[in-house]
């Protein structure tokens, strides 16, 4: 009986709280009416009350708002020229800090990418780990580059042209060899200390910070599922302080790459507009390294040789992964401009998308007529490779090129995962040594070919425009051949020393029992997903209560027990 | 009393459940399962490498039934989950010597 009491009581409650909501919407439409009507008058009677001002007005078209009182001036509304230059001169800069930060935050998003990419490749039961690795390389290679590694990288640069700025990154530790400068390291930003503590300087260290971190999450894919994560962060620090900033400093920082032109007449020196190699590449060959001295995962090969396929748990999550990275990559390429005032972003973005579109299709058409099925994994890394391929000659071709880049880089990317997998027997799981090492390589040499000449007079302190070989200038090519031999010589050999020290030191692998049950509980503690693969905390947690927990009436009841 | 255990085609679940239900069964208990039978699995590809599925995915039902509806409750599962092609499963039959309903205590027929 009480029971039905307590329910009619409900009920009322109900009807009066939906009774009240409603007369309050009532209450609120006639008040805006009021309002309105109220709005609509002001203008009639303002005059009437001051006719000395006159009241301001609302611009709902947008096509009033800024103007002349805007311009910062001693006498306002009336600004000397110098005043209006200074003003034009500060948006230009206003721009370009914007678009660079704004890109800067769009490839931060790729590290989420990353991690989707490369837990969905993987197995269920390492999802913790490879998630952890993910984004942790985020806070620990953040910390290195704030650390030494930006200072290492751009600490020589000089002014950054298009931040106005002061030129506070003035010293670049070079030496003299066949009485040419060759600069090595920068020595100016550690910390972001001192006299770098400067606008200009901040927003190129965020957007420098995030690409260098594309670059450590690129091989914790292709290292995944056997990779101890004590060894892992110690690695986070390395590539952040050292790998990274030396070889970005040599094409980006005004070291010996990009001064190859100046110095010896190669082309515009090396190019290498937004990272196919000094991102794509240092991460790729870095896996290389990394997955070499790991060995392959326990099952991925047979006693005689052959792989066997580990498919990955979650398809979904790979290809949302990869939309992720495409979405990020307008930020990556059009934002390596480091201006919003450079309007060739427009054919960058363009280019940038359509590479990723022919890699898709390309890859997706290759596996089809080969194997009979369009992989979706292999489609996913097709269009990555299109994107990582584009990224050095973004800048500098026509959309026929760029689709053409793209669509070499689909095949490419197949071959090579092929080859890495059952020729040289290098296991990895998601593909990174491929897309992003093979592909990063294809990337900048293709620059060497196809660079139009539209675009980037004066790039690297070289009168002219970028031209590849088919555009009239074969030593352009050679530059671009010189960049990823040096790429590959520095950072495989750095890393694979580094590996085969941390494996002696503290011991790169996971033991076999290890990885045999899955990464989660023996690294990290708990399963990624506790209700597949643990026992379910939620049936547990019943068990504790059970003395004090009452069941759900049971349809064969009778009254007596109902309203009990 | 009989158990009798179907390993159906995951699909139809559904079919084989409503035709149950329509022939007044109260009550079954479902499972998901894996396993071959003749055919020993199927083989798919990833990343341009053949693989073998050995056991595949199939649904278990189990239902207890007294002795005179046994051959009914067979023959309609049975026509439900036939699709005519290779892994459409088996249905196994075995005496149950008794029941108990938890709640009351009853046994054999009545607790069915």
């Amino acid at each position: 009986m009480r029971m039905n009491a307590l329910i009619r009581r409900v009920r009322d409650l109900r009807t009066r709280v939906a009774g009240r909501i409603a007369l309050a919407l009532a209450v609120a439409l006639v008040a805006a009416l009021v309002g309105r009507g109220l709005a609509q008058d002001k203008p009639a009677e303002a005059p009437a009350a001051s006719a000395a001002a006159p009241a301001p007005k609302p611009d709902p078209g947008g096509t009033a708002t800024g103007g002349i009182a805007d311009v910062p001036a001693k006498e306002a509304g009336k600004p000397t020229l110098v005043e209006v230059a200074d003003a034009v001169g500060h948006n230009k800069v206003s721009i370009n800090v914007m678009w660079t930060l704004l890109t800067g935050f769009l490839v931060m998003f790729m590290q989420a990418g990353f991690a989707l990419a490369e837990t969905g490749f993987t197995r269920a039961r390492n999802v913790a780990h490879t998630m952890m690795m993910n984004f942790m390389v985020y806070a620990i290679g953040m910390t290195g580059y704030w650390i030494m590694g930006f200072a290492l990288q751009m600490g020589g640069l000089g002014a950054i042209g298009t931040m106005g700025g002061a030129g506070v990154l003035d010293h670049e530790f070079t030496i003299s060899l066949f009485g040419k400068d060759f600069g090595l390291w920068g020595l100016k930003g550690f910390f972001l200390a001192g006299s770098t503590y400067d606008v200009a300087v901040f927003t190129l260290f965020l957007f420098q910070m995030v690409f260098m971190d594309t670059a450590a999450t690129i091989p914790t894919g292709a290292m995944a599922e056997r990779w101890k994560f004590s060894s892992f962060c110690i690695y986070g620090f390395f590539i952040s302080m050292i790998t990274y900033p030396l070889f970005a400093n040599w094409v980006w920082g005004g070291g010996w790459l990009s001064q190859l032109g100046k110095n010896f007449g190669l082309g515009h020196g090396y190019v290498d507009f937004a990272g196919s190699s000094v991102v794509h590449m240092v991460g790729g060959v870095t896996a290389l390294a990394g997955a070499l001295v790991l060995g392959p995962r326990l099952g991925k090969y047979n006693k005689d040789g052959t792989p066997n396929p580990i498919p990955g748990h979650n398809i979904p999550m790979a290809i949302l992964g990869c939309f992720i990275l495409a979405f990020g990559w307008f930020g990556f390429n059009p934002g390596s401009t480091l201006a919003g005032t450079d309007l060739r972003i427009a054919v960058i973005a363009v280019n940038t998308m359509l590479a990723s579109a022919s890699g898709a299709i390309f890859a997706m058409c290759y596996m089809w007529l080969r194997y009979g099925k369009p992989d979706p994994s292999m489609a996913a890394n097709g269009m990555l490779a299109g994107l990582v391929a584009i990224t050095a000659p973004c800048a500098f071709v026509s959309s026929f090129w760029a689709f053409v880049i793209g669509a070499v880089a689909g095949v490419l990317v197949c071959w090579s995962v092929f080859f890495i997998e059952r020729t040289f027997k290098v296991d990895d799981p998601v593909g990174a040594i491929s897309v992003h090492g093979t592909c990063g390589a294809w990337g900048v040499v293709s620059l060497g070919i196809f660079a139009d000449g539209t675009y980037g007079d004066g790039f690297n302190s070289v009168q002219g425009t970028v031209r590849g070989v088919l555009y009239g200038d074969g030593s352009q090519l050679i530059a671009q051949i010189i960049g990823p031999i040096t790429n590959f010589v520095f950072i495989f050999g750095a890393s694979y020393v580094f590996f085969k020290v941390l494996d002696a030191v503290l011991g790169m692998r996971v033991s076999a029992a290890d990885e045999l049950e899955g990464l989660d509980v023996p690294e990290m503690g708990a399963h990624g997903y506790p209700e597949v693969h643990g026992p379910s905390t939620i049936v547990r947690g019943l068990a504790g209560t059970a003395a004090s927990w009452t069941p759900a009436v049971p349809a064969g009841a009778t009254t007596a027990e109902r309203s009990r | 009393m009989k158990k009798i255990e179907a390993i159906i085609k995951p699909f139809k679940l559904d079919e084989v459940k409503e035709a149950l239900i329509g022939a007044g069964v109260v009550g079954m208990t479902i499972s998901e399962v894996r396993g071959f039978g003749r055919q020993k699995g199927h083989t798919e590809m990833y990343r341009g490498g053949e693989y073998t599925i050995d056991f595949l995915p199939k649904m278990k039902v189990e239902v207890a039934v007294p002795d005179d509806r046994a051959d009914t409750v067979i023959e309609l599962i049975a026509s439900a989950a036939k699709t005519g092609s290779i892994g459409d499963g088996k249905v196994f039959v075995s005496p149950l010597e008794d029941v108990v309903r938890i709640r009351t205590g009853e046994h054999g027929d009545s607790a069915l």
